[in-house]
């Protein structure tokens, strides 16, 4: 039999490659620094139409990532989506008057929120709302539209 | 006739079937009773980790390797066709945490490790040194079973981990070294898709338990053996048999509850 001293090096060796690769799939592989969700504080935004946002989905001001999508419903009075997001609690300097957009990363890409930061001397704080909104651009309608207009063309001559 | 028999022949199996299952459970009751002795005794976990754990090292970390080279290889020739090699990184690295990782490591270890526990217990239970043993007031679930036990439920995620790491560097090695995709695509869109919790969290947690139930399976079906040759050797099939089996279906079932809301 082995003596003692390797095997508990061999075991040594195994639990320390064990963390070590525990350690590279936190910190290498997903992006540890990301903040959780329940993190940070939330706001909401209501959307004639999100397109293909999903939970889990990016928002992101001057496009660096500083928040997550965390729940997306359905007013059915106003009938419009609601959004609710969590925004990382060092970013807590969104003025009251922001815009948010849905906008697609690359043509086919996921699609994320947009934040543009408006002038007013307040801040949004947690469970604020963001007024201004822009729906999602969905390609039928654009494609739609431009071959109605094609077609109006058309019929004027 | 026929199916009267038939259905007497259904009965008698279900029937077996949940008698081995309560004697299973009532098994793994007794063996983590052990357990608390155990952790008092940190020496006798030290053989069977190294045997669990150390020795089943290589085999994880080359098929590991093997597996994420191929797997970058072939991903890489389908996203290039819709200009998305950049994605390979995310592709490979959330098929490995949340599922090749855990549920191939779960089948090489009862392979590699299961097998040979079912095979010493069962062996031990049919030269009689288990009776011997309980001669000696030495309780045989504390003192054999349970250290291996422990072993196999600590081992696994540790080789789970080792085999995405592993994979996702020779993956990296054929994405970026071999095909040209881009270092910096690579590794930061990986870390943009991959989530801490929801995806490393619950591959280990996945991991965890295959673990637990491939070492449940390997120890029961040794100390339930048949105490002859041939028991011991169709015991042995079973494990492997079963393990697969079980792996495979709570797979499914684990893959829903953790990741079917997204």
């Amino acid at each position: 039999m082995m003596n003692v001293r390797a095997m508990e090096i061999g075991v040594g060796i195994f639990v320390a490659a064990g963390l070590a690769a525990l350690l590279m799939l936190a910190m290498r592989v997903s992006n540890v620094s990301d903040f959780s969700e329940g993190q940070g504080y939330t706001l909401t935004a209501r959307f004639d139409n999100i397109g293909g946002l999903k939970v889990r989905s990016p928002v992101r001001i001057g496009g660096v990532r500083i928040g997550r999508v965390t729940a997306i419903s359905y007013d059915e009075r106003a009938y419009q989506a609601v959004v609710t997001m969590a925004i990382q609690n060092k970013y807590d300097r969104l003025p009251t008057d922001t815009h948010a957009s849905i906008y697609t990363a690359g043509l086919l890409g996921e699609q994320y929120i947009g934040l543009e930061p408006g002038g007013a001397e307040k801040y949004l704080a947690n469970g604020g709302e963001i007024k201004q909104t822009q729906s999602a651009l969905v390609l039928e309608q654009l494609i739609g539209q431009f071959l109605f207009s094609k077609a109006s063309e058309g019929a004027k001559k | 006739m026929i199916v009267v028999d038939w259905l007497q022949r259904l009965g008698r199996n279900a029937l077996f079937f949940l008698q081995r299952l309560g004697r299973a459970t009532v098994f793994l009751l007794q063996v983590l009773a052990g357990i608390p002795t155990i952790i008092m005794q940190p020496r006798l976990l030290l053989w069977e980790l190294y045997s669990v754990g150390v020795l089943s090292l290589a085999i994880i970390g080359i098929s590991g390797l093997a597996v994420g080279m191929v797997l970058g290889l072939q991903m890489y020739t389908t996203l290039v066709d819709f200009g998305a090699a950049q994605s390979l990184g995310p592709v490979v690295a959330l098929s490995l945490v949340r599922e090749l990782g855990p549920v191939l490591t779960a089948l090489l270890y009862s392979g590699r490790a299961g097998s040979a526990l079912t095979a010493e217990i069962g062996l031990m239970k049919a030269t009689d040194q288990l009776s011997v043993m309980e001669m000696m007031a030495v309780d045989p679930l504390c003192r054999v079973v349970a250290p291996r036990f422990l072993a196999g439920v600590v081992s696994v995620p540790l080789l789970a981990a080792i085999f995405s790491a592993v994979g996702i560097l020779g993956a990296y090695f054929v994405g970026v070294g071999l095909l040209g995709v881009d270092a910096g695509a690579f590794w930061s869109q990986m870390q943009a898709k991959v989530d801490l919790h929801a995806d490393v969290y619950n591959g280990l947690i996945k991991s965890a338990v295959f673990g637990l139930v491939a070492t449940w399976i390997a120890v029961f079906e040794g100390y339930d053996a048949v105490p002859t040759t041939e028991g011991v050797s169709r015991a042995t099939t079973r494990t492997v048999v079963h393990t697969a089996f079980a792996i495979l279906g709570l797979d499914f079932v684990l893959t829903a509850l953790m990741f079917g809301g997204i």
